[in-house]
């Protein structure tokens, strides 16, 4: 048998393709902000703003993902952990840039949070909103910030002590390390539990600021979970395609594969919940959310509900399928790109309303689709966080190597 | 020439596993292992195929599926149009929405029981039947094997002598 790679080296051909991304990204981004129209570019922000949040989301539901297995003393993972480390380690860059977006919003360079105006909450102005003043105790500039520098200070400093943690165990063995991390990791659970809520109610709900709903954290969440995952057996599935991780085995990838299926259900029955919930109370102040995408994204909205859901349930209900390798890319790579496709949903119905068409040209007020500056900013970011993602796996040792776990890890048979 | 039965007991799942391994290997075929749990990995050692109740949990689930489409279209739309709320209730997938947790459940229910069901007939252990297992106390915290004269070329002293060099708790040797 062949000697089992210890160190991860990034091929040149992944290092060229992620720049190329990269510059395609760069490409779009600017002839995206020059064809933008739209007031304040609103609708360059609001793209932005999805990428931004799509790829941070990937990297913090990896730190939920590694701090789980820690907490839940879960030992076929072990061999894995390198993977989430790696995932992580790009959530400095991710949140750098969602603070990018979130400050242009406070200095109005844009107004896709329609409530940081101070007009809007300003009982003597002409365009006064009673209800945003209802909710300005939450979305204060000074705590709406005070709890952006939180969720940013937990996210760094959790991932930088887990990954520091996770290499001293390389140099000593220590179960007490181990231990130490098992604690760490349920410690950070209960700060994910709250955050990856009031992130979402933040920096997504708020956009669509008359509407709450108490479903959307979850909501949120389970698709940055669901996304993570894919991201991560695709990941494993490329890396033992080039010759790592001989000793994972079928029943490891079986499991990455029920993961993948088990939280695309989560998210569907969530969404539903949530959707179910609203249409069948019909109370105003709730269905203008859904009111916003029946009126001009109904079909978009179904089609990825239906691709979210059916998809991964009927191809991936069976055994075989999760340990075939052919079935999980292709279902990976096509619920990947719907769920960045539900983040949109989220998103551009509340940042540029109904002013949205398909096709080229100029349609009188309104602003045009364009697909070549969306996808571009996609391939942009994809590319920016595989190479970070890549640069990290090969900082250390693919597989750990005084993980107590390791042994049981190597011998997992399902 | 009659059929000799062995029934060997050992007082270890782990000890089972590691005889039919070494037994298998010999070119002995086990008929049958009474345990009182599942021994993870001894399915393929003895030969055992894989199951095939996930296809018919899969065929319940359908079924209770399509049982509760017809059923909230008859009750629901077609017998009475209910008026709920004011939904809209003339058609069924009108009110599509609203259905869909009665069918989640009726699914799960008709998956469940069908499963439950299955399970009894398939092992002999509704209620009443009679125990099929050679030794009470593998219900407890033995477990038992089952090798037949009849299914394997070797004599029935060639089967004991190899029986004999594994780990045996207890062995009992029937004619039938």
């Amino acid at each position: 048998m062949a000697q089992d790679k210890l160190h991860f080296q990034v091929p040149a051909k992944t290092k060229t393709w992620s720049m190329a991304f990269m510059a395609i990204g760069a490409v779009a981004a600017i002839a995206g902000w020059l064809f933008d129209k739209t007031e304040h570019h609103q609708y360059w922000w609001a793209n932005l703003l999805i990428c931004a949040f799509f790829f941070f989301a990937i990297s913090i539901g990896a730190m939920f993902f590694y701090a789980v297995q820690y907490a839940a003393e879960v030992a076929w993972t072990a061999q894995l952990k390198r993977i989430f480390e790696a995932m992580f380690a790009y959530v400095p860059v991710g949140i750098g840039i969602v603070i990018l977006v979130l400050l242009a919003g406070q200095f109005h360079v844009h107004h896709l949070y329609h409530w940081m105006d101070p007009e809007v909450v300003n009982p003597d102005s002409p365009s006064y909103d009673a209800i945003i003043a209802n909710k300005m105790p939450f979305l204060s500039s000074w705590f709406f910030w005070l709890r952006v520098i939180m969720y940013a200070a937990t996210f760094i400093i959790f991932g930088r002590l887990f990954r520091k943690w996770s290499l001293m165990e390389d140099e000593n063995p220590s179960v007490d390390l181990h231990l130490k991390q098992y604690r760490r990791g349920a410690l950070f659970l209960v700060f994910f539990a709250v955050f990856s809520s009031t992130i979402a109610w933040d920096w997504l709900m708020s956009i669509d600021t008359h509407w709450y709903s108490t479903m959307y954290g979850w909501y949120i969440f389970s698709g940055m979970w669901v996304t993570c995952m894919i991201f991560a057996t695709l990941f494993l599935l490329w890396l033992k395609q080039k010759g790592y991780y001989s000793k994972v085995n079928d029943s490891h990838i079986h499991d990455m594969g029920k993961w993948v299926f088990a939280v695309s259900m989560l998210w569907s029955y969530l969404w539903f919940c949530q959707y179910m919930l609203i249409w069948y109370s019909d109370i105003p102040e709730e269905v203008t959310y859904f009111k916003e995408r029946y009126d001009h994204y109904m079909t978009g909205m179904w089609a990825i509900f239906a691709c979210n859901f059916a998809i991964p349930f009927y191809v991936l209900i069976a055994r075989d399928a999760k340990r075939n390798v052919k079935f999980l890319w292709r279902v990976g790579v096509i619920i990947f790109i719907t769920h960045f496709l539900d983040l949109y949903m989220a998103v551009i119905p509340g940042t540029v309303h109904g002013h949205l068409e398909w096709g080229l040209g100029e349609h009188g007020h309104h602003i045009t689709f364009a697909w070549w500056f969306e996808i571009g900013m996609f391939l942009g970011f994809l590319g920016l966080f595989i190479m970070v993602v890549t640069n990290a796996l090969s900082k250390a040792r693919l597989i750990p190597v005084n993980h107590p776990y390791l042994n049981e890890s190597e011998n997992h048979h399902i | 020439m009659a059929n000799k039965v062995f029934h060997v007991m050992y007082d270890d799942d782990q000890k089972l596993l590691h005889a039919a391994e070494k037994l298998v290997a010999q070119g002995l075929r086990v008929k049958e292992v009474f345990s009182p749990f599942p021994i993870h990995g001894l399915d393929p050692v003895i030969g055992v195929k894989r199951t095939r109740l996930a296809i018919c949990s899969f065929l319940y689930a359908t079924t209770g599926t399509i049982l509760s489409i017809l059923g909230t279209w008859y009750f629901m739309v077609s017998d009475w149009d209910w008026n709920i709320g004011g939904k809209p209730n003339f058609t069924w997938i009108e009110n599509a929405p609203a259905f869909v947790p009665v069918m989640f459940e009726f699914s799960v229910f008709c998956g469940a029981h069908g499963m439950a069901l299955t399970y009894l007939l398939r092992n002999g252990t509704l209620p009443g039947m009679p125990a099929t297992n050679p030794d009470p106390r593998t219900t407890d915290d033995k477990f038992v094997m089952e090798i037949n004269t009849e299914d394997n070329h070797q004599s029935a002293q060639e089967i004991e002598s190899m029986i004999r060099a594994t780990d045996v708790f207890e062995l009992s040797i029937k004619d039938y």
